[in-house]
């Protein structure tokens, strides 16, 4: 057996495994081997002090069906993504199309509404929580001298996910218009010197040209942009206490897992709400995956 | 028709500065609110925009209570770091799956994919164990220890290489070079595009990481940008122009990058993107 490989077929191999050794040596150990980790945990229930782990089966599962807050969490994070994802995708199209012709100064556009992925989502919250301060905040004062009456945008329980989504279209508009503006930058000229010679209008360009060309592009964005929206956590974080009224009408699942692994040390429930989010995020990411053949065109 | 053209042009520009005006706004508001008094920024009845006298004791203040130069170290040691590991050890990977054969290798390139697929915070607790257990708690190495690898970086260069023509490495190896030499010497500088998008991938997110930090490293003089500001937040929760001052010592290192290399930051995140 040993004669049929030769000497340089062997020399591959061991550079092969040289090569991958150390990303798939960390893959394994950094990810691979805690997923099944925190799938064990997850049926104990963590001791005082971390230390006595108490197995309990299923029990954590149970009293997760059971506890109002985790549904509240999940009623929240699709919430949140049904706001931010389908409001930032059609606006970074718009502005994709608008900033892909021969503008004036769209590169100076362009890095504008980039800046706010540049920043850090702990240090963008404090500055939108100023923004929203229900006395002080410049966004009730403007809306004040409109003539319309001031908000609680942060504690108040029926708007508050709605403050939270505006900061997360806000920072993430400038991503996915970067995303489909590279994507249209691949569309051939022609296809609309042609429509403009048959007189097809700029709306008829948009529906029948631009979106079925830009259709991998707008599905990659879309399936990255539910899967981030999903896992919200920074900006909910920094804006709502768990002290905070708006609390239950706002907290999402990372933060509900943040909460119970290492505020309250029960990082066995924790592990049974991240099994939730992990399972919650694959059905989508199949039905996506599903719907794509009905309207994503690959060239 | 050329008129026509011309005010739905001028529509557009009136439609885009809005945009951009709202981009920037809150930005312009954090440096102004930075560099008022107390009172000027809470003050409603006249409405102050500009602050009388620039309060630059404002960021004295916040730099004397918090050490922002220890911070700025861990968070720049942190993306370092990260950055390093994340290019070498992807690079490396990238090329073996991408261009060499050997037993096993689509089933481990599975891990890769397998890895992307799933939510990153079904790792944070064992990590977190694992880092305790090791007792390199509120250390530089535990900030960098999620980032060792990074299975995305070597999709994203697996397709780079993919994507140039074999002849070169054949012709390398010709001239006696061995696989690492048609690697190192031969390939490598060919992706250079490619490591530069990873690069700046990795060392934004890693800038922009919250929860990691603030659960591995709870010492306040290990803790990073992001981290130090959560705690900030709460306890400066009525100061304005202190929490505005401590905003923009958290903010301006990041943005001062992306303003001189903006073309880079910009193509490296759509390559990065557009490569998937």
């Amino acid at each position: 057996m040993k004669n049929k490989v030769s000497k340089k077929t062997r020399n591959e191999w061991c550079w092969g495994w040289f090569m991958v050794a150390p990303t798939i040596v960390g893959l394994v150990v950094l990810n691979i081997i805690p997923i099944f980790q925190t799938l064990y945990l997850s049926f104990f229930k963590s001791g005082a002090f971390g230390k006595g782990n108490v197995f309990v089966g299923l029990e954590n599962y149970k009293t997760m069906i059971q506890d109002e807050q985790v549904w509240y969490a999940v009623r929240n994070t699709l919430g949140y993504t049904c706001l931010v994802v389908p409001v930032t995708i059609v606006i970074a199209l718009l502005m994709a199309v608008a900033l892909n012709g021969k503008l004036k100064g769209k590169g100076i556009y362009r890095t504008i509404y980039f800046i706010p992925m540049v920043a850090a989502p702990a240090a963008v919250t404090m500055v939108w929580k100023w923004l929203y301060n229900s006395q002080y905040g410049l966004i009730n004062h403007v809306l004040n001298s409109l003539g319309i009456e001031k908000m609680n945008w942060i504690d108040n329980p029926k708007v508050a996910l709605i403050s939270i989504s505006i900061i997360g279209i806000w920072s993430t508009i400038g991503y996915s218009m970067v995303l489909l503006l590279a994507g249209l930058q691949e569309i051939p000229r022609d296809y609309y010197e042609a429509s403009n010679i048959d007189g097809a209008s700029k709306v008829r360009q948009f529906f029948s040209i631009t979106v079925p060309l830009v259709s991998p592009t707008l599905f990659f964005v879309l399936v990255t942009s539910i899967i981030t929206a999903m896992q919200v956590f920074d900006v909910i974080y920094m804006m709502i206490d768990v002290t905070s009224p708006a609390y239950n009408s706002t907290v999402s699942l990372v933060y509900l897992f943040y909460n119970n692994s290492f505020k309250y040390s029960n990082k066995g429930y924790g592990s049974a709400i991240v099994m939730l989010l992990l399972l919650i995020i694959m059905i989508i990411t199949v039905i996506q995956t599903k719907l794509q053949k009905k309207w994503v065109n690959y060239m | 028709m050329k008129k026509k053209q011309n005010i739905s042009t001028i529509l557009l520009h009136i439609v885009l500065i809005i945009g951009a005006c709202i981009m920037i706004m809150p930005f312009l508001w954090m440096v102004l609110t930075s560099l008022k008094t107390v009172s000027e920024s809470t003050s409603m009845n006249p409405f102050i925009f500009f602050p009388e006298t620039f309060q630059w004791e404002n960021f004295q203040t916040v730099i004397r209570q918090n050490d922002f130069l220890r911070l700025y170290f861990n968070t720049f040691a942190m993306m370092f770091f990260r950055v390093l590991c994340a290019v070498l050890f992807s690079a490396m990977a990238a090329y073996a799956f991408a261009r060499l054969s050997f037993p096993g290798r689509n089933f481990l390139f599975g891990l890769v994919l397998f890895q992307m697929m799933v939510p990153a915070q079904i790792f944070i607790v064992p990590q977190y164990l694992m880092v305790d257990k090791m007792g390199l708690r509120n250390s530089i190495f535990a900030l960098v220890f999620p980032g060792l690898v990074s299975a995305f970086g070597t999709f994203l260069l697996r397709q780079f290489f993919m994507g140039l023509p074999k002849e070169l490495e054949e012709s390398a190896r010709l001239d006696g070079c061995n696989i690492w030499q048609t690697f190192w010497k031969v390939m490598l500088p060919l992706t250079k595009s490619g490591l530069v998008a990873l690069g700046i991938f990795t060392a934004l997110f890693s800038f922009k990481d919250l929860m990691w930090p603030l659960i591995v490293n709870t010492n306040s003089d290990a803790a990073t940008l992001s981290s130090a500001l959560a705690k900030i937040s709460s306890a400066y929760s009525v100061n304005y122009p202190q929490l505005m001052a401590a905003a923009v010592l958290a903010i301006w290192p990041m943005l001062l990058v992306y303003i001189i290399f903006q073309k880079q930051f910009i193509e490296g995140i759509a390559t990065s993107g557009g490569k998937l």
